[in-house]
């Protein structure tokens, strides 16, 4: 039954370390091409283009209400379909960036507009450009409440990296799955799977509010 | 929009008015809001726009600024059209550099004081200087700390504005749009988000420019008491157009339309 | 093979698929509701050991991933002598799982319900349940509505894993058909669209509709 065997867990803790820093640089690279792509989709939703605007939304209407998984899938497989090989890497990473960066383009298009109008009433009454409008005296403002919804995505981002273990990434699911097959023992990898993804996400979650209240606090918007 | 042609490219002659409207309309879907309206301001004129609620009176000050579009008309500023451009010997809607060219002679106060809230005041003053102007940190920081005194608000400088009054974050709002030295300054019912005691603190300062420099000013008010102690010229809007205009003595005391005369009553009622 | 012949040839499987992904799915919508009504409720009640018997279930469930307590409900399970099918153990993962953040979203509008209305109903001596459940509770469900209608997207989402624990659906035909064909793009394209119609053209009308009804029912038009 409960057969927990503590010298096992101790024999498997490094391979699980090393997949887990693997993890966590997973996480961030595929955080800062959400990062980026979210704030081009945000922005191409604001052009005077109706096409553009009008595709842009459908777009991330897209990537936002179908699995990751089956994303993750499709850019792997489609790739080479079309001769395109991508490592197993590499396609995890686009995936998940595009699929995130639709999450994140929403939460900067909430900031955006929970910046009050009269703000960029007074940047027009000071004749200020739309670029330095942007940079100076939105941006700025939008940034506070945006900064949980970024958050949370990170930590979102960093717990759905198990889905690359099945395109063969060797990230921290997949080596508790190796290791439960080479050695025929599951209930010790996967709980400290568990176990590891809690001890990182909750403190994660803890900082990022802790930052939120920092920067509204130096912004003087409290 | 075709009739554009009847308009002159600029306004000429010796005592050309300041601000110009002519039969400028606006409308928002099928409310008309404003209806082929002229009006003129001369330089250094100090004009109050009062009336009740929906005649115009905002909308007027807004398309000023250019923060609404026109629908019909021409609007010159010091001779110039505003909302419009040459193109080929005839006035076409003006595209977006050409209204930021001419939008620096306006300044404008709003009712919210929309001061930019992660700046201290003296930044709030310097963010034009430095990024339209292009004047250096330096030369900014002398210029703001200067209005800031006129205002009064000299040694909250380094506050942001959550920290400050309501008085207090309008009359830093002056000195912010001051500092850009503007042609002609508009106040959109600056006092009607304030305290009462604190309204006198921003009126006093609007005296002072009034009787200190020859600004033009356009004020939206329904302080009738502080209009009629500072304007040149007083405007009774209804329904989109000038019901009447006269000096403040006349239109208060003996106006001649009935409209007027009712929203007077109304006013003082409920004083 | 062109297009046409390959939704001829396979439209039935993707159709199978897609009848267990619906069951998934609803049967995890109909766990789902009871699951974060009530840890929702016991997060805000007055006996310190509800509250953290709540906290413990939501953190648990929010801060590991679906795919890992899928894994853990079907691989660990059993050695601790409980062993489900893996239909079953996928809609109870999934109403977990979702539950959780279910329960923060029911926590949050019960308490952005004014605080007068608590006041009224105190005043007029009600009784915890019937406060609860005539007072607070249908105006908390107008303001959480919106946002469970996004958590019903994120659920259809997430039963895309159970595939990984080998319940046949959607997911699993769509890599069982690209295993045999490798017309990855048409196969895995179709399977998005399916899931692109369910959750755009089918949850979100469905969620606007719901919400009309309760905004007229509570008498808050034009909110």
């Amino acid at each position: 039954m409960f057969d927990w065997r503590w010298a096992f867990v101790w024999e498997i803790l490094p391979r699980l370390f090393e997949a887990t820093l693997n993890t966590l640089l997973a996480s961030m690279l595929g955080y800062c091409i959400a990062l980026v792509m979210g704030l081009i989709f945000t922005l191409l939703q604001r052009t005077r283009v109706k096409t553009l605007t009008i595709i842009t939304r459908e777009l991330v209407e897209f990537l936002r209400s179908t699995p990751l998984i089956l994303q993750i899938f499709f850019v792997f497989y489609v790739g080479p379909q079309f001769g395109i090989n991508l490592s197993p890497w590499a396609a995890g990473m686009i995936a998940i960036g595009l699929h995130y960066s639709a999450y994140l383009s929403e939460v900067y298009r909430g900031g955006l507009e929970s910046v009050p109008k009269g703000q960029w009433e007074a940047a027009t009454s000071l004749n200020l450009s739309t670029v330095k409008t942007y940079i100076r005296i939105i941006l700025p403002q939008a940034l506070p409440p945006s900064l949980s919804g970024m958050g949370n995505y990170l930590v979102g981002i960093f717990k759905d990296t198990p889905m690359l273990s099945v395109i063969g990434v060797a990230e921290l699911m997949h080596t508790a799955n190796a290791i439960g097959a080479e050695s025929y023992r599951y209930l010790e990898p996967i709980t400290l799977v568990g176990i590891i993804y809690l001890f990182i996400s909750l403190p994660a979650s803890y900082l990022i509010r802790v930052l939120e209240r920092y920067v509204n606090q130096k912004m003087g918007l409290n | 929009m075709k009739d554009l042609e009847a308009y002159p490219l600029c306004l000429e002659g010796d005592n050309i008015p300041m601000v110009c409207f002519k039969n400028v309309t606006k409308r928002y879907g099928e409310l008309t809001v404003l209806d082929k309206l002229n009006l003129e301001i001369d330089a250094g004129e100090m004009v109050t726009i009062i009336g009740p609620s929906g005649s115009g009176k905002t909308t007027v000050l807004r398309m000023l600024m250019t923060l609404e579009h026109i629908d019909g008309g021409v609007i010159y500023v010091n001779g110039e059209p505003l909302t419009h451009m040459e193109k080929n010997g005839v006035l076409v809607p003006a595209n977006h550099r050409y209204i930021r060219e001419k939008r620096g002679q306006i300044g404008m106060c709003f009712q919210h004081f929309n001061l930019f809230p992660h700046m201290t005041a003296i930044e709030n003053c310097m963010e034009g200087l430095v990024h339209v102007l292009g004047l250096s940190k330096k030369q900014a920081k002398q210029r703001g700390e200067e209005l800031l005194e006129m205002v009064g608000m000299l040694d909250k400088m380094d506050e942001h504005p959550s920290r400050l009054s309501g008085g207090q974050k309008q009359r830093v709002a002056i000195a912010r749009a001051l500092a850009m030295r503007p042609k002609v300054m508009l106040f959109d019912e600056v006092t009607s988000a304030l305290d009462p005691e604190v309204i006198g603190e921003v009126t006093s300062v609007i005296k002072g420019l009034v009787d200190k420099h020859s600004l033009t000013m356009l004020m939206v008010t329904h302080q009738m008491g502080f209009a009629q102690q500072i304007s040149d010229r007083v405007c009774f809007f209804y329904n989109g157009k000038i019901e009447e205009q006269g000096s403040p003595e006349n239109l208060f005391s003996n106006p001649q339309r009935e409209r007027t005369q009712q929203f007077l009553n109304a006013v003082n009622e409920s004083i | 093979m062109s297009f046409i012949e390959f939704l001829q040839q396979y439209g039935p499987r993707f159709w199978d698929g897609t009848l267990v992904t619906l069951q998934q799915t609803v049967l995890a919508i109909l766990l789902v509701l009871p699951l974060a009504f009530s840890f929702g409720i016991m997060k805000l009640s007055r006996y310190k050991s509800l509250r953290v018997i709540s906290n413990i279930y939501i953190e648990l469930f929010r801060g590991t991933s679906l795919l890992v307590q899928l894994y853990w409900m079907f691989f660990v399970l059993p050695l601790l002598g409980i062993t489900l099918s893996s239909f079953t153990a996928g809609f109870l993962t999934l109403s977990l799982n979702i539950g959780s953040y279910g329960a923060e979203l029911v926590r949050g509008a019960i308490q952005s319900v004014p605080q007068g209305q608590w006041e009224a109903a105190i005043a007029l001596n009600m009784s915890s349940y019937k406060r609860m459940v005539r007072i607070i509770l249908p105006q908390a469900v107008v303001i959480m509505l919106p946002a469970w209608g996004n958590l019903f997207i994120e659920l259809l989402k997430g039963s895309a894993l159970v595939a990984l624990i080998s319940v046949a659906d959607l997911m699993f035909q769509a890599k069982q058909i690209n295993g045999s064909t490798f017309l990855s793009a048409q196969t895995f394209g179709v399977a998005l669209i399916i899931y692109y119609i369910l959750a755009r053209f089918i949850i979100t009308p469905v969620m606007r509709q719901a919400e009309k009804f309760m905004s007229k029912k509570l008498g808050l038009n034009n909110v």
